[in-house]
Formats: structure tokens, C-alpha cells, sequence
């Protein structure tokens, strides 16, 4: 497409505003991590490892980091299994319903957090304190897995549409019963689409705060849970800098392999 | 052995409201190229898949060998396929692939890798075990999925189209290269096809397929010049068919009749009208209203007097392009031996 010189400047301009709104804020988190001065702000008044050192010694920001990981980790576990399963079913096989099913499972993610937290605290309070099951790390862990199950089930399912049932008839055709096809074949042929799946999943439920807040009681506190309760603090306002500079190198990693494993094709095209 | 690879009997398959096999009977002999052939649609594929197990019947029964197999998974059959996609696992290489169905069968190692590699060799790819499907063009994809099938010595090959994704060079390659292996192995193949001239070159025998029914089953030569019905006179070859009154006239009896195009004779009318025709003839008058040169030969669409349209095909023996030309629009006289007229209603 052939655009003018000043709409190629303009858009340029508007590309250049819209990554700076989203990445010069994170960069300032990261130098204020650094910085000497008690109370963020530009330019920072000198450099310290000093945040970093107090942060690595919170136990605090240590319990909850801890929290949120065996959180993710379950959310991902549940989401992996329920994702996987409900992807096979409605792409593979046709029965009543199969387009509402399809529809019911992607919507939590569209939903506000808020609503699901809410409608969430109500149930478990409704239906699982009469069995002495409190608001704590299961519920957190299931609260998360509502959304998380989504992005597996996206993933698995947009593979399965790429990968040609052919492959399986051919290997059924040279002699595999059905457990070796889906050993052999259907596993290795969705591995990398559930990968990205665990990755994206991993890091909803990480970052989650609204769902959390309303699923985890009072003793569960996630790390999202505890920055927001920190900030404000004065003493705790830099280690809370460098906690949310930690997050955004560890956010790098898992969205930059999930974007390549989605993206690689070469495992899935009609060959 | 004159035994029976495959005997079909009354098989049915209808999904949701349509029959797409509706009513097949079939045999097909041991170490046969058969061909089943037909238009898009018309059932073909469907009797290939449920030979290979892939869907089962909503009646009728199929027996391999002389075993009914018609309940069996595809996995518990001594058939295999070569897929119109081919179908080659894209993550595993193509000595992987070749040796797969050896591997589920429990060949041991060392032998499964020799024999992938001595079927590698048979298809013209050895040096190629390391390669991805990925990396390897079309045809060589054509050949390492026969390797694949061919490598376990199934008693029936099934061929699913498989040189329909090829382009037109290779495909009449493939063509004497899939004719020529199927006599080297002796192995029984159903060939699924909607080219004509690939059904007739090939096999020994062809079902025509019309809407889940077989129309007739014969040697090329019986299906090409005895069409057993207008269906078959129209699909294999050029349709050429004369009908009602027109029929009457010059074949002298009613029905339908096909005339292959390039048994009629062609020449101006009526300067030498009735020369050297025999009573053994029929003949027809008409106006060329087309002509179109294909180089070894030309094709003349003559509209007849007596009604209806008939094509003639003469080899350019002494005429050239000019030649043919001046015919456009002037009267001729058609002419053919009545042994090549052929009754298909």
C-alpha cells in the first residue's frame, strides 16, 4: 500500500506515542528500582542496589511471590487437562450443543474480572463453607482456572484445525492402535500449542488481582495482592519498584516463547 | 494366484440424509490395478475408505482376502493407504515415517531401519531418511508415501488420488512409474480417480462410479468402446451420443448411441457423396459449426441435418492448421462403420 509522505509521518508518530504510553512508564519502574531517593520520580537522585538487596530480604514479597507461583501452577494444571479435553471433544466430534459449549467455555475471559469475583465469592461462600472449605488457595486456584482454561483451549483448538485428520487415519492405516496415535502423532503434533497454552495461562493467573481479591481470604496473599497493598506504604514504595521491575523480566520470557511456539507452523501445515 | 483380493457385497453408506454408496456390489482380483472411477462426488472415495476401515457401512458387507473384515478398525486390516495429501507426519523424518508402520508392528530395530531405507531406495529417495516432509517437493512427497505404505507389505494398496496434487509432467511420469512398481511388487491396487485418461492407461480393470452406484466394470478397452450407458459413454472419453429422431435416421432403429469421435470419417458434402462408403456404414449430413486445431489432430463439431451435434476427431495426416480452418461453416458428410455405433439406452 502506497501512502503519502505526511500520513507515513503521522502514523509513525502515532506508532512512536502508543509504544511510549505502554513502555516509558515500565522503563521509569525499572531506573526507580535504582534509585537513591525514598520516593520515585525523575531524573532519579543517584543509583543504589541498596531496593534490591531489602526486596530479595522481604519476607513478605518472598511468601507471596511463592503464593502466586503455586497459584499459577495449579490454574495451569486445571486449565491444561479441562482445556485440552474440551478442545478434542469440539473440534473432533459433532454432538448437541457442541456450538454452545464452545461459547459458554471462551466467555469467562471476555467477563470482567469484578463479576467473576464477585458471582465466584458468593458461590464458594453459598455451596463450600458448609463443608468447612474456606476462601483460601483452592479457591484462588479455581477462581483463576476459569479464565486460564480459555487460553488453552484456544490454542489446542486452533491447532487441531491446522492439523489434518488425515495424519491420524495414516498412522491408524500402518497399524497403531489408538493409544499409539495419540502417542505418537496427535501428542507430538498439539505439544507446542499446549506449551504456549501453560505459558499465556501461567501468566494470567500470575498478574491476577481482581478475581484474587475476591477468591483468597484473608490468608492468601498473592504478589499481585501485595504490591497493591505496598505501594502506598512510603518504607515499602521502592521495594515495591523493584518486585514490579522483577515481573516485567520474568513476563518477557514467557509471552516471547509462547508468541514463537503459536507462530511456528512448520510442525502443523497439510503435508 | 487368480484369487479374490476384495469382494464388496450390496454396501451402503449414507451420511445423514444422503447415500453417498448406495448399493455396491465388486470384486476385485488378486494383483489387479483396478481403478474406480468417477466424478466428484460420486462414491468413489467413500468405497475406498470403507475398504480401509476409515468409516464403516451402514450396510453391506467387505472382505479382504476372503475374510469379512467389516467390522474391523483400519489398524486390524492387511491394506494400506497413500493419501490424497499423503498425509506424512510432518514431525518425524522420512525415515521415520517409512519405518512407522513397522514400529507399531513390532519389527525389530535394526531391521525396520533397513527396510525403510531399501524402500527409500525402491522410490528413488535413498539418501533422503534425514529429511523432513517439509523439504521435499511434491512428487518426491508422492513417493515416500507409497515407500511408507509399500514398506509393509499390505496384500491391497489403496491410492486415494494421489497424483492429483502434481502438476501435468509429472503426473504422466508417476503414472508409468506407479504402473511399472505395481507389476514389479505384484500387489493388488485400487486406485481412486477422476481423470478418464489416467484410468484408462492404467489399469487392468475400471469401475465407473455415477452417484454411489457402479454404471459398469470393465477392461479400458470394454469401458471405452462398449459404454454401458450414456453416463459412462459421456464420462469416459468425449460424449458423443445420438438421440431420438436423429438416431432413427441414421443409424436406422431408435434409442441412444454412442460413437466414439474418432472413428467417424469426415469428408465435403456433397461433391463426393456416397465414394467408397460401403453399405456397412452408417452416414450423417451437417454443417461443421466449430473447429479446433489440437496440433496432432483436429476436432470438428458438426451440427447434423437430422438434429443434434456430433464430434469427429481426425488425425492431421496431410492437413495443417490452414486446412482445418477452411471447413469452418461448410457442409460435410460424416460417415463410420455401424460396428462402432453402440447402443447405451
Amino acid at each position: 500500500m502506497n501512502l503519502s509522505r505526511p500520513a507515513r509521518i503521522a502514523l509513525r508518530i502515532a506508532a512512536g506515542l502508543g509504544f511510549a504510553v505502554i513502555y516509558v512508564p515500565l522503563t521509569l519502574v525499572l531506573v526507580n528500582s535504582f534509585n537513591i531517593d525514598r520516593s520515585s520520580g525523575w531524573p532519579p537522585a543517584g543509583l543504589t542496589l541498596n531496593w534490591w538487596e531489602q526486596a530479595w530480604h522481604s519476607n513478605g514479597a518472598r511468601a507471596a511471590l511463592w503464593t502466586s507461583v503455586k497459584a499459577a501452577l495449579g490454574a495451569t494444571g486445571i486449565s491444561l487437562v479441562l482445556g485440552t479435553l474440551l478442545a478434542f471433544a469440539v473440534q473432533r466430534y459433532r454432538f448437541f450443543g457442541r456450538e454452545s459449549i464452545s461459547f459458554l467455555v471462551v466467555l469467562p475471559i471476555a467477563l470482567p474480572g469484578i463479576v467473576t469475583g464477585v458471582a465466584l465469592n458468593t458461590a464458594f461462600r453459598a455451596v463450600l463453607e458448609p463443608f468447612g472449605v474456606g476462601l483460601g488457595m483452592f479457591t484462588v486456584v479455581v477462581g483463576h482456572a476459569t479464565f486460564c482454561v480459555v487460553v488453552v483451549f484456544n490454542n489446542v483448538i486452533a491447532r487441531l484445525r491446522r492439523t489434518a485428520l488425515s495424519f491420524e487415519e495414516a498412522a491408524a492405516d500402518l497399524g497403531a492402535d489408538t493409544f499409539q496415535i495419540f502417542r505418537d502423532i496427535t501428542f507430538p503434533l498439539v505439544r507446542s500449542a499446549l506449551v504456549a497454552g501453560a505459558l499465556l495461562s501461567f501468566a494470567l493467573s500470575f498478574d491476577e488481582i481482581v478475581v484474587t481479591t475476591f477468591t483468597a481470604g484473608p490468608g492468601v496473599q498473592t504478589l499481585p495482592i501485595w504490591v497493591f497493598s505496598n505501594m502506598t506504604r512510603p518504607a515499602q514504595a521502592p521495594v515495591v519498584n523493584v518486585v514490579a521491575a522483577v515481573l516485567v523480566l520474568l513476563s518477557v520470557l514467557p509471552i516471547y516463547l509462547a508468541q514463537r511456539l503459536s507462530s511456528d507452523t512448520a510442525g502443523t501445515s497439510r503435508i | 494366484m487368480e484369487g479374490t483380493a476384495i469382494r464388496l457385497q450390496s454396501l451402503r453408506k449414507s451420511f445423514a440424509e444422503v447415500d453417498a454408496v448406495a448399493g455396491v456390489d465388486l470384486e476385485i482380483r488378486d494383483g489387479e490395478f483396478f481403478s474406480m472411477l468417477g466424478p466428484s462426488g460420486s462414491g468413489k472415495t467413500t468405497v475406498l475408505r470403507l475398504i480401509a476401515g476409515f468409516e464403516s457401512p451402514t450396510s453391506g458387507t467387505i472382505e479382504l482376502a476372503g475374510r469379512d473384515v467389516t467390522r474391523l478398525a483400519p489398524f486390524e486390516r492387511d491394506v494400506n493407504t497413500v493419501f490424497q495429501d499423503y498425509a506424512l507426519f510432518p514431525h518425524m523424518t522420512l525415515e521415520q515415517n517409512v519405518a512407522y508402520g513397522l514400529k507399531v508392528r513390532k519389527v525389530a530395530k535394526a531391521e525396520r531401519i533397513e527396510r525403510a531405507r531399501e524402500a527409500l531406495r525402491d522410490v528413488r529417495l535413498e539418501g533422503y531418511g534425514n529429511r523432513r516432509p517439509s523439504q521435499l517437493s511434491g512428487g518426491q512427497r508422492q513417493r515416500v508415501a507409497l515407500a511408507r505404505a509399500l514398506v509393509n507389505r499390505p496384500k491391497v494398496l489403496l491410492l486415494d488420488e494421489p497424483l492429483g496434487a502434481l502438476d501435468l509432467k509429472l503426473r504422466e511420469e508417476m503414472q508409468v512409474e506407479l504402473k511399472e512398481l505395481q507389476r514389479d511388487v505384484g500387489i493388488t491396487f485400487v486406485f481412486v480417480t477422476h481423470d478418464q485418461e489416467e484410468a484408462l492407461t492404467m489399469s487392468d480393470r475400471i469401475a465407473v462410479f455415477n452417484r454411489g452406484r457402479i454404471e459398469q466394470v470393465g477392461t479400458p478397452a470394454e469401458v471405452y468402446e462398449h459404454p454401458a450407458t450414456p453416463f459412462v459413454a459421456g464420462f469416459v472419453g468425449t460424449s458423443n451420443l445420438l438421440t431420438g429422431e436423429s438416431a432413427e435416421k441414421v443409424v436406422g432403429s431408435p434409442g441412444t448411441y454412442s460413437i466414439r469421435p474418432e472413428k467417424i470419417r469426415l469428408a465435403q458434402a456433397p461433391a463426393d457423396a456416397d465414394a467408397g462408403v460401403g453399405s456397412d456404414h452408417s452416414t450423417a449430413v451437417g454443417t461443421v459449426a466449430d473447429v479446433v486445431y489440437l496440433g496432432d489432430s483436429t476436432r470438428f463439431l458438426v451440427d447434423l441435418d437430422t438434429g443434434g451435434r456430433l464430434t469427429a476427431v481426425q488425425q492431421n495426416l496431410d492437413t495443417s492448421s490452414a486446412d482445418v480452418d477452411a471447413f469452418r461453416g461448410s457442409r460435410v458428410r460424416l460417415h463410420w462403420h455401424r460396428r462402432h455405433n453402440f447402443l447405451v439406452e
